[in-house]
């Protein structure tokens, strides 16, 4: 009611609706429950705390029906790990789609939260918040921004231009890693998450989420997409569409570890609707043209990030593919993605090596 | 100046207030205040950034549409990606109906303008470069439309691309007029394009002057309908210093204007000459593809009052393939005019159809060779045709590309 008010005051009188807006913000510190009108407003909070997500912002601690989540292959960001959090109005339910994401009612919010672990050696060390990313569905489509997190208050910050965080933590390996951490400015956001023009959520694909999780409510696992029925968010899903793997997962096909990796890594810029289009190279979960996918296929525009090679994919020649040579690069001339990771990812970087190396 | 106020005042009146001048000069925060304003301008705004040297760590990026980014001169305002640490590109612009103006983007690690899929995109008096000259490690190309329509670039210069200077491809109604390109790869590339005027550039000391391909496995090809006319193309002599895999890397050093498996091309009052290998060369699609929707062969190319001279005196014999079939079937008297005949195999037996052939108008006293490539295969036979009557016939005109350009947000 209030958030509909609030709208309709906005597009009459904007003095008016700066002094509702302040008033709101006043309210919020005494609500603990998720600020639907801050979600949908035009103008981006200043602070993360005014959507109210959390109940303990440090601990990451969500409030009643902000509903953590899992991806079965996630972006590769420098190493951080990252918390998922979707909450969806009360009453309203997202709608399962083959090939994209769900369809998510306005109002939804996407919400993911970047951090370090002190020592990866040690589950237990302090965490290092980075970033809170968040996605808005708002009535004329999503909006997209990041906030970062400041020790002090506890609190983080809205930040359309992005920041340069300098951090360092240790590595599995026991090595101390330092990394010019970039928090995306809001430009950057829409450049991955642009199809066709418009801002899209790029992981809730159905074919990632369905796997099972540990939820503390239940002291068990579920299926997260059951979870999400019983939580009322969504009516139904599709169980028998080809589900995405972990990356790394040893026991499945190198196969589609591979192509799993190459779909969230790369597939929504290099999709026929994404920005990488032009580049003819889509590396999608669906696509299954050899050439498209990279096999034999000539570079475009690449400048020095072709490397002198002459394909992106050579098969059995990981040394001579042009796709991994970008993986490989932390030169912002040639990397591949070209934002968000100033780190080569190892792991990664072997997988797709021996997938190349196991083509003929 | 530019404050939090006027953040906070810009997020909450901006919608309801006419177009809005922001002006920002260079400081140590040029990166992210330049970034915060190319975010908070709306539609109708304009960024005009003061003179001097804006030292920047990241590429910047504008995603609103109708904004006007204008510097103080292509020389006086200058934003420096010499310590560049992340962003392929300088300047990324993904909206509609911009201006850029007056200004030089320098040293980016990789592209130093691009725009994908805009629909109206306005480049007038920018400068583009690479400081230290012709060198591999410089960014692939300067100014770099892509998948757009109603492309302007106008009074522009470009120099020291890796790839090209000016790179319009898969894109719609494209003006290339009054630029300068030297020392890139290619000085200007209109490529897998539709309805392109290139016309009043003076590209030279490049590897090669103007190109205008057509290749496959692409969204957007079948190139078509480009007029390239009142050029000047010449002295395009640097040693090719593109990297390994890319087109450009194929073309000789010393190549003023090159057809690439494209249709009807209209090439007229060009001035081109003293160019090492070849003035014009007219080829087909050189590599192996399975491309069902391509065509491989350039078709309905005319050709006429071009002031041809002093082509080929210097051949890239040692580093080009095509440049070496040339030097060794021209033997010593190489043309202005290179065609190298190769067409589907019945069309070679039979003939080409009569809208698809080349036709070479007055051309003056230009000189031409076109490769018999059955009778090339043969041996005894003369594998070469110098018969510039042959094509003399028929003359096929293209239309004027006329799409609607702001001027007057141009002051």
């Amino acid at each position: 009611m209030i958030g509909n008010f609030f709208i309709d005051v906005c597009r009459k009188d904007i003095p008016l609706s700066f002094f509702v807006l302040i008033l709101l913000l006043f309210d919020l510190n005494v609500n603990a429950a998720v600020n639907d009108v801050a979600i949908q407003s035009e103008q981006l909070p200043k602070k993360l705390s005014e959507f109210g997500f959390f109940k303990d912002p440090v601990k990451q601690i969500p409030v009643q029906n902000v509903i953590p989540y899992e991806l079965i292959s996630p972006l590769f960001s420098d190493y951080a790990r990252k918390k998922r959090f979707v909450y969806v109005p009360i009453g309203k339910k997202a709608v399962h789609r083959t090939d994209a994401a769900y369809q998510f009612p306005i109002g939804t919010a996407l919400i993911k939260t970047f951090y370090y672990l002190d020592d990866e050696r040690n589950k237990e060390s302090k965490s290092q918040l980075l970033e809170t990313r968040v996605l808005l569905r708002k009535e004329n489509g999503w909006d997209a921004a990041s906030y970062a997190w400041d020790k002090e208050t506890r609190d983080a910050e809205l930040k359309i231009a992005g920041k340069t965080i300098n951090s360092s933590w240790v590595n599995k390996e026991g090595e101390l890693m330092n990394v010019r951490y970039r928090v995306p400015n809001k430009n950057q956001c829409q450049e991955c998450h642009e199809s066709n023009n418009k801002i899209i959520p790029i992981g809730p694909k159905t074919r990632n989420l369905n796997k099972k999780v540990f939820y503390s409510d239940l002291n068990g696992e579920l299926n997260q997409l059951q979870y999400w029925i019983s939580k009322g968010i969504i009516d139904s899903h599709s169980d028998s569409l080809e589900r995405v793997v972990a990356w790394n997962d040893i026991n499945k096909n190198i196969e589609k570890r591979a192509r799993s990796y190459l779909a969230i890594n790369c597939g929504h810029c290099h999709s026929p609707t994404g920005n990488g289009a032009s580049s003819g190279l889509y590396l999608n979960f669906t696509e299954d043209r050899p050439k498209q996918l990279g096999v034999l296929k000539k570079p475009v525009a690449a400048g020095r990030g072709s490397g002198n090679k002459l394909y992106s994919i050579v098969p059995g020649k990981p040394e001579d593919s042009i796709l991994l040579y970008r993986m490989r690069s932390t030169d912002p001339g040639i990397m591949m993605p070209e934002s968000g990771r100033v780190l080569n990812h190892n792991e990664g970087i072997d997988l797709i090596a021996n997938w190349i190396k196991s083509l003929n | 100046m530019f404050n939090k106020f006027n953040i906070l005042c810009l997020l909450f009146y901006s919608h309801v207030l006419h177009a809005e001048i922001y002006n920002i000069g260079p400081g140590l925060n040029s990166q992210e205040q330049l970034q915060e304003l190319m975010i908070l301008a709306r539609p109708g705004d304009t960024i005009q950034l003061k003179e001097g040297v804006y030292e920047l760590s990241d590429g910047l990026s504008l995603t609103q549409n109708e904004v006007s980014i204008k510097g103080a001169g292509m020389h006086k305002t200058v934003l420096d990606f010499s310590e560049q640490m992340s962003g392929a590109q300088g300047l990324l612009v993904t909206s509609n109906n911009v201006v850029l103006k007056d200004f030089a983007i320098i040293n980016t690690k990789g592209d130093a303008l691009k725009v994908i899929g805009a629909d109206g995109i306005y480049m007038v008096n920018l400068r583009t470069e690479w400081t230290n000259g012709p060198d591999t490690s410089n960014g692939a190309y300067g100014l770099y439309p892509v998948q757009s329509k109603n492309v302007y670039i106008d009074g522009c210069v470009a120099i020291g691309a890796s790839d090209a200077g000016i790179y319009v491809g898969q894109s719609e109604n494209i003006i290339v007029r009054n630029n300068i390109a030297q020392y890139n790869v290619a000085g200007i590339e209109i490529e897998n394009s539709y309805y392109a005027d290139v016309f009043d550039n003076e590209v030279s000391l490049n590897t090669g002057g103007i190109l205008v391909f057509d290749l496959p496995d692409l969204p957007q090809q079948g190139g078509h309908n480009i007029r390239v006319f009142r050029n000047q193309s010449s002295n395009n002599n640097t040693d090719n210093f593109a990297p390994k895999g890319n087109i450009v890397a194929t073309v000789p050093r010393g190549t003023g204007i090159l057809v690439l498996a494209n249709s009807t091309v209209e090439i007229f009052d060009n001035e081109i000459h003293d160019n090492g290998s070849i003035n014009l060369g007219i080829v087909s699609y050189f590599e192996e593809t399975d491309d069902p929707d391509y065509y491989p062969h350039p078709r309905s190319i005319y050709i006429h009052n071009n002031n041809f001279s002093n082509s080929g005196y210097n051949p890239d014999v040692a580093a080009n393939e095509m440049a070496k079939t040339l030097a060794s079937l021209a033997k010593e008297d190489m043309p202005d005019i290179f065609w190298d005949g190769i067409l589907p195999l019945n069309q070679m037996v039979f003939g080409q159809p009569e809208e698809e052939r080349i036709v070479l108008g007055d051309n003056g006293d230009a000189s031409f060779l076109a490769i018999k490539p059955i009778q090339f295969l043969l041996p005894f036979l003369n594998p070469v045709n110098r018969n510039y009557i042959e094509y003399q016939t028929g003359s096929r005109s293209l239309d004027e590309v006329k799409f609607k350009v702001p001027m007057e947000r141009f002051n």
